[in-house]
């Protein structure tokens, strides 16, 4: 059963984007093949944010590079492998009606204007800036941290631009209410809040890291309370679309998210139990939801939390 | 029984058999790995160098379970060279499995190299229901013919038939196991062909099961990060082989543009197969 937004209500905005639900596909997860981004569409997923892309492919880490750890939490290093600038334009080059947002990452300013300019022919929504992958050096987090790069890099996707820009902040030694405050005002439109947390895993019969890189980012039901915390300070201070992005694996995850200040809603770690078909079932339930509650319509929910 | 598959288990490699110069099979106990369903795979953990996907090879020993490697990249390199009591992780067994309709009498079984390892674990079960198996196990010459004698023995007073073809002819039947399976499908009928192996010999067997209009079903290979549906590096068309496999059936093969034309590599950009 396909949802309509015109009868459910579970359309959102952010800036110029109209989604039909919140649902979004976090960035590292599946975000390599157009076949599978239509594969999520079909799931009534709400957009698609593709794997962080950089100008050259990057093979990323040896295995193990992720590593369930059970409670629906999960460690990662994959190192931000990704096909490349060229590579990846061609996989999108025929995305027609699929809600795409390319997630870039780099380590200077020339690397982010160069793939702006060849991804911006494409029948895309936007970007979104990952300032905050935590296990790459001089990439992501390592970036985040020095809030100059940040202002002169969303500066420079902002020059060869006119769509939507979110930067996606994490939990480093810049505050992460500073931080979003930098971005936008250096030109983004939006905020993606958050990336994983720094962490590790050691195995005791071996007495050995189990990630090659070691040290990786920890996601799923473990940072969800980080999550909706930064979501609902940053949304307190700043009046921009804020993406929450940690830990949702259901229902009522989209809707808390929603109502401490998110606009909509990244699900990543959880399609390693459920899969793809996660995102209709939660879509489905928000319907039932929203129609519960008689809300006319979700985004009403929106930062309902800042009240008390 | 532990229920969680996620978890990781530490064992030991308790036994080390030699297959070929190149390949090897390593046993170890692991009660969930021991009731893996055909087709099913394992996360391997060689601690400090590599985690690899890794069908499940039967073992005749109650709560044992084996992996059988071809010495090739650096993870199964480095597995190939574990000695008796060196530890390795596991994770799994993940993804579905070949499915034995209940209407099967006979079925066919098709094999290249350590592909073999899937098909036996289905012909010990089905030679345990009385479904009739005529297996071929397809090699480039004699030195790299392996587990002839474990077939035998899964086989044995089950009136299925084993047949062994080499490239070269130096061993069994001269042939490739396409070629064979040409002339076993004009001459008997079959319920179901089940395949592993190289991927462009799946694809003839596709091919040919097809042009036959016989059913199929194999199981597939694919560079993986996770084994659990988050990477996407296993991606053909719009289907993961670790979480929608490994085994697929000849209608879902003969839709995906994909297979035995290219897969992912590390950093996801699309090979073409040669």
């Amino acid at each position: 059963m396909s949802i309509d937004d015109k009868n459910y209500n579970l359309s959102v905005e952010l800036d110029k984007i109209h989604l039909r639900n919140p649902t979004m596909l976090a960035s590292g997860i599946l975000g390599i093949s157009q076949s599978i981004f239509e594969r999520l569409y079909n799931e009534n997923i709400g957009a698609v944010v593709t794997k962080s892309i950089s100008v050259d492919p990057m093979k990323g880490y040896p295995n193990p590079t992720v590593i369930p750890l059970g409670c629906g939490s999960y460690l990662n290093a994959v190192g931000l492998s990704n096909p490349g600038l060229h590579a990846f334009s061609k996989e999108l080059s025929q995305n027609k009606n699929i809600p795409i947002i390319i997630s870039l990452v780099g380590s200077s300013e020339k690397e982010f204007s160069k793939m702006v300019k060849v991804f911006d022919s494409l029948n895309i929504l936007g970007y979104e800036i990952n300032l905050s992958c935590p296990h790459v050096s001089k990439m992501g987090m390592e970036v985040g941290d020095d809030p100059e790069a940040v202002s002169k890099i969303v500066s420079t996707v902002r020059m060869n631009t006119n769509k939507p820009i979110s930067v996606k902040v994490g939990v480093g030694s810049v505050d992460v209410v500073e931080l979003s405050r930098i971005a936008i005002d250096a030109g983004a439109n939006m905020i993606t809040a958050i990336n994983t947390l720094r962490a590790m895993s050691i195995d005791v019969e071996t007495m050995m890291p189990i990630l090659s890189n070691r040290i990786g980012g920890l996601s799923g039901s473990a940072i969800k309370p980080i999550g909706i915390r930064c979501v609902y300070e940053i949304s307190k201070k700043l009046q921009v679309p804020v993406i929450g992005c940690g830990g949702v694996s259901s229902w009522q995850d989209v809707i808390e998210y929603m109502i401490a200040g998110a606009s909509a809603v990244q699900i990543g770690s959880v399609l390693g139990s459920r899969g793809p078909r996660i995102f209709n079932k939660i879509t489905q339930d928000l319907k039932k939801y929203v129609e519960k509650k008689r809300v006319a319509n979700i985004s009403e929910i929106i930062g309902i939390a800042h009240r008390y | 029984m532990p229920t969680d598959i996620d978890k990781r288990r530490i064992v030991q490699i308790e036994e080390i058999i030699s297959e070929t110069p190149t390949v090897k099979t390593l046993v170890f106990k692991d009660r969930l790995s021991y009731f893996a369903k055909p087709g099913q795979f394992l996360m391997i953990w060689i601690p400090r160098i590599e985690e690899i996907p890794m069908s499940v090879m039967i073992n005749s020993k109650e709560g044992y379970a084996a992996v059988t490697i071809r010495k090739f990249g650096v993870g199964s390199t480095a597995l190939f060279d574990r000695k008796k009591g060196d530890l390795i992780g596991l994770r799994g067994p993940y993804g579905n499995r070949f499915i034995l309709r209940k209407k099967y009498r006979k079925i066919l079984i098709i094999g290249g190299g350590t592909g073999l390892v899937p098909l036996l674990r289905l012909v010990s079960f089905a030679s345990k229901v009385k479904v009739r198996s005529t297996i071929v196990i397809g090699a480039k010459t004699k030195a790299e013919v392996f587990f002839e004698k474990v077939t035998r023995n899964i086989i044995r007073g089950n009136n299925s038939s084993l047949l062994v073809c080499t490239d070269d002819g130096s061993y069994g039947i001269k042939g490739t196991t396409v070629t064979l399976m040409g002339k076993l499908v004009r001459d008997e009928s079959f319920d179901c062909v089940y395949t592993c192996g190289p991927e462009l010999m799946m694809k003839a067997v596709l091919d040919i099961s097809n042009q036959n209009s016989i059913p199929v079903q194999a199981s597939l290979e694919r560079y993986m990060k996770c084994g659990i549906g988050i990477c996407g590096s296993c991606c053909l068309d719009s289907s993961l082989v670790c979480q929608d496999g490994t085994v697929f059936d000849g209608r879902q093969l003969s839709k995906m543009l994909d297979f035995g034309f290219s897969y992912r590599d590390k950093d996801g950009q699309k090979i073409h197969y040669k």
